[in-house]
């Protein structure tokens, strides 16, 4: 009843703007992300709104968990939105492949994005892109900057620094040096293999390798990583095996551990909750003067239904969305989601400025099971959080898990058979 | 009116009909017609091109002949034996007890300690998955101050995280919340004895102890073949548990995981995992062919040896 009534209202909003101003055309969003509901309707569509007379835009989301189906349906019968919200990889690749989505490569806003940063809604060759990249979470370390100062700790560069500091928390014994457990095991994959990673396989060229097929998932690069990993398990708290990610969330916050293996989204959280000052440090490269590498992962875009009556709005609102003031813009009004895009502005929230000026000093990449990888049983990602918690744990070697991991991918992906 | 009964000829009863009709066509329609699509599905697989097409049993030959999905399988299938046997050794052994004693007619407010053991069991899993998980949470949880309490925090660990522990932990967890049901079967099989046998026991000098191994035992025998064969159902059904407290994965390295975990990564995906409905379907047909041998070695071993006695 009640959606009745908001549908009638938004119909009779439009049918009277549509006679006071006879050109006027209503641009519909699907999206999964209802959290961002009123950032939407009070920044960024009056933004661009003010700019375009003529086209109104509405934000219309779904529950996350139903996006997919929903959407899909609406797609099959004809009735989803102009603008449709695009997970990364497979789930959007899938859309564009079946004729859904539209292809925008030759957008003039697409100039404003990386390779990297189109990746997640690109073709396997990168050649065709078919949403425009909105935002993407950075890996890193947040560290509890009162402790520090207490312990008369330096921000870790290296690998050796990073371990000399957990060391010197460990032995003075009032905080638990780094806070994560093993229960959920995705926290080991994602906030330590993933984070730590890029620093040894070189980022993009690590991770195209391993899609190429030139690179193996036991050679070197890709078993360092989980050598550094199982030298954590004798940081962590007490009980880590048992131990949740919102266990993990609140021992950091609680002032109780030093440091807390993260993802830019935990920013917004740990703002609220945590009473002291929060800083963060990118992942410690292995050896003095190397180059750095972090996991910048592409997680939203904004893609045109190949179905649209308004092809010609829609598009101008997309090139709007690739534009250095959207950025601007969504960057301050979401703390820990950052554009994708290469323009430059600074951010409000200092601890999202300090992610996000590694972009300067080191080389993004994204994480390296999403793309291709994981399209096959046994599925790569899922693969890599139980490797990653048994490495932590020490319930298997760095080398035997490597292997596995090699072993299943090698199963059924064809260029590393 | 007189009626006029043909000799060999009754009149048809459609009563029987329409009273059991709602019951068959719904049991059919969402237990049987599923049971067989399931079974159908197994049948089939998708092709590169993503067209379904009959591949009559070679789902089952990925099953069991790919080394990984064999390890999967072979994995759970053992997990899932010791979560049975943890409920077989312990849950009903003490089902018994608790029974024998609330039947004591010396025992005061029996009908209160038989509602407190019962309670447990008719939580919900989530509820019974999310209270334990707290109560064991090294950070958080009451188990380790308990512990150290009377002394013997050096027996704590963080149990539900580790490989070698996981598995019984939830099983005992599984045990406390059920221990109600063979208790209440156990007790009204109990309450069924007749008191003529037990005085006659008594006039012949078996008393207490000797008389429950000589006379109660033998005669609950039936129920206690009930109780096992539906705690064999139950436990190799068994999902909601280990998904609550460890998640799809059922982590630590698949320690916990059970035929009804691996099904349901397998059929509905999982994270960047896509489901596949079709191997799905395979380990949907060996659960239910493992559910059906055990059944059946009951019925025609156990069952059928029984002995009923009419009183």
């Amino acid at each position: 009843m009640k959606l009745v009534k908001f549908q009638g209202a938004l119909l009779a909003g439009t049918l009277i703007a549509g006679a006071a101003h006879a050109a006027d055309v209503t641009l519909t969003i699907e999206s999964w992300r209802n959290d961002d509901l009123t950032v939407w309707q009070q920044t960024l569509i009056p933004a661009f709104e003010a700019k375009n007379p003529g086209i109104k835009v509405v934000f219309a989301p779904t529950a996350p968990a139903e996006y997919n189906a929903v959407l899909n349906s609406k797609l099959d019968a004809g009735s989803a939105g102009d603008l449709v919200t695009c997970r990364p990889f497979d789930a959007s690749l899938t859309l564009f492949e079946k004729g859904k989505l539209a292809d925008l490569t030759a957008m003039e806003a697409m100039k404003n994005f990386s390779a990297v940063a189109k990746s997640g809604w690109s073709t396997d060759d990168g050649k065709t892109t078919f949403c425009v990249p909105m935002a993407s979470v950075i890996h890193g370390f947040i560290y509890n900057k009162d402790a520090f100062k207490e312990l008369g700790i330096e921000v870790p560069k290296t690998e050796a620094e990073f371990f000399a500091a957990l060391d010197k928390i460990k032995a003075d014994g009032r905080y638990i040096p780094m806070s994560m457990g093993t229960a959920d095991q995705w926290e080991a994959a994602t906030m330590g293999y993933q984070n730590i990673g890029p620093n040894y396989w070189q980022g993009e060229d690590g991770r195209a390798a391993l899609i190429a097929g030139a690179a193996k998932l036991t050679d070197e690069p890709w078993v360092a990583p989980f050598r550094s990993l199982a030298k954590w398990g004798q940081y962590l708290g007490d009980g880590y095996e048992a131990q949740t990610y919102p266990d993990s969330q609140n021992l950091f916050t609680l002032g109780r551990a030093a440091i807390y293996p993260a993802g830019s989204w935990e920013i917004a959280g740990f703002r609220q909750q945590a009473g002291f000052e929060l800083g963060a440090f990118y992942p410690p490269v292995p050896n003095p003067g190397d180059q750095c590498y972090i996991s910048d992962h592409t997680d939203i875009a904004l893609g045109m239904n190949a179905a649209t009556k308004h092809p010609e709005e829609t598009k101008k609102f997309l090139e709007w969305v690739g534009s250095a003031e959207f950025a601007e813009l969504y960057s301050n009004a979401l703390p820990g989601f950052f554009s994708l895009s290469n323009a430059k502005f600074a951010l409000k929230d200092p601890l999202a400025q300090e992610f996000v000026s590694w972009r300067e000093t080191c080389k993004p990449t994204i994480r390296s099971t999403y793309q291709i990888l994981s399209r096959g049983t046994p599925n790569l990602e899922n693969e890599t959080w139980n490797a990653s918690a048994n490495v932590v744990r020490g319930a298997e070697t760095p080398e035997a898990a490597a292997e596995r991991l090699q072993k299943g991918l090698a199963s059924w992906y064809a260029p590393q058979k | 009116m007189t009626e006029t009964a043909l000799p060999g000829k009754k009149p048809f009863r459609w009563h029987i009909g329409v009273f059991l009709a709602p019951a068959v066509i719904i049991y059919s329609a969402i237990m049987i017609l599923p049971l067989f699509a399931t079974l159908n599905m197994a049948l089939f697989n998708l092709t590169p091109e993503g067209v379904t097409t009959f591949v009559g049993l070679a789902n089952f030959q990925t099953l069991f002949g790919d080394p990984r999905w064999a390890d999967a399988f072979w994995n759970a299938l053992a997990n899932n034996t010791w979560f049975f046997l943890i409920h077989m050794l312990v849950q009903n052994p003490i089902g018994v007890l608790l029974a024998a004693l609330l039947s004591s007619p010396k025992l005061r407010m029996a009908a209160f300690y038989r509602t407190a053991i019962f309670i447990p069991t008719i939580l919900s899993f989530v509820i019974v998955g999310f209270v334990w998980k707290l109560i064991l949470s090294p950070i958080w949880g009451i188990a380790p101050g308990l512990l150290d309490a009377v002394g013997l925090r050096w027996l704590y660990a963080p149990w539900l995280g580790q490989e070698a522990s996981a598995l019984t932990t939830l099983a005992l967890v599984s045990v406390w919340q059920f221990v109600g049901i063979p208790m209440m079967l156990i007790y009204a099989a109990l309450l069924t004895i007749p008191d003529e046998i037990l005085e006659a026991a008594e006039m012949d000098g078996i008393t207490g102890a000797k008389q429950f191994w000589k006379i109660k035992l033998p005669l609950i025998l039936p129920s206690i073949g009930i109780i096992s064969i539906l705690t064999f159902v139950g436990n190799f059904n068994a999902f909601d548990l280990i998904y609550v407290s460890q998640g799809a994965l059922a982590g630590p390295n698949f320690a916990t995981d059970i035929l009804g975990t691996f099904l349901y990564r397998t059929f509905f995906g999982f994270q960047l995992q896509l489901g596949d409905p079709h191997m799905g379907a395979t380990i949907a047909t060996a659960m239910f062919g493992i559910i059906l041998v055990g059944v059946c070695i009951y019925l025609f071993t156990i069952q059928t040896r029984l002995r009923r006695y009419q009183f």
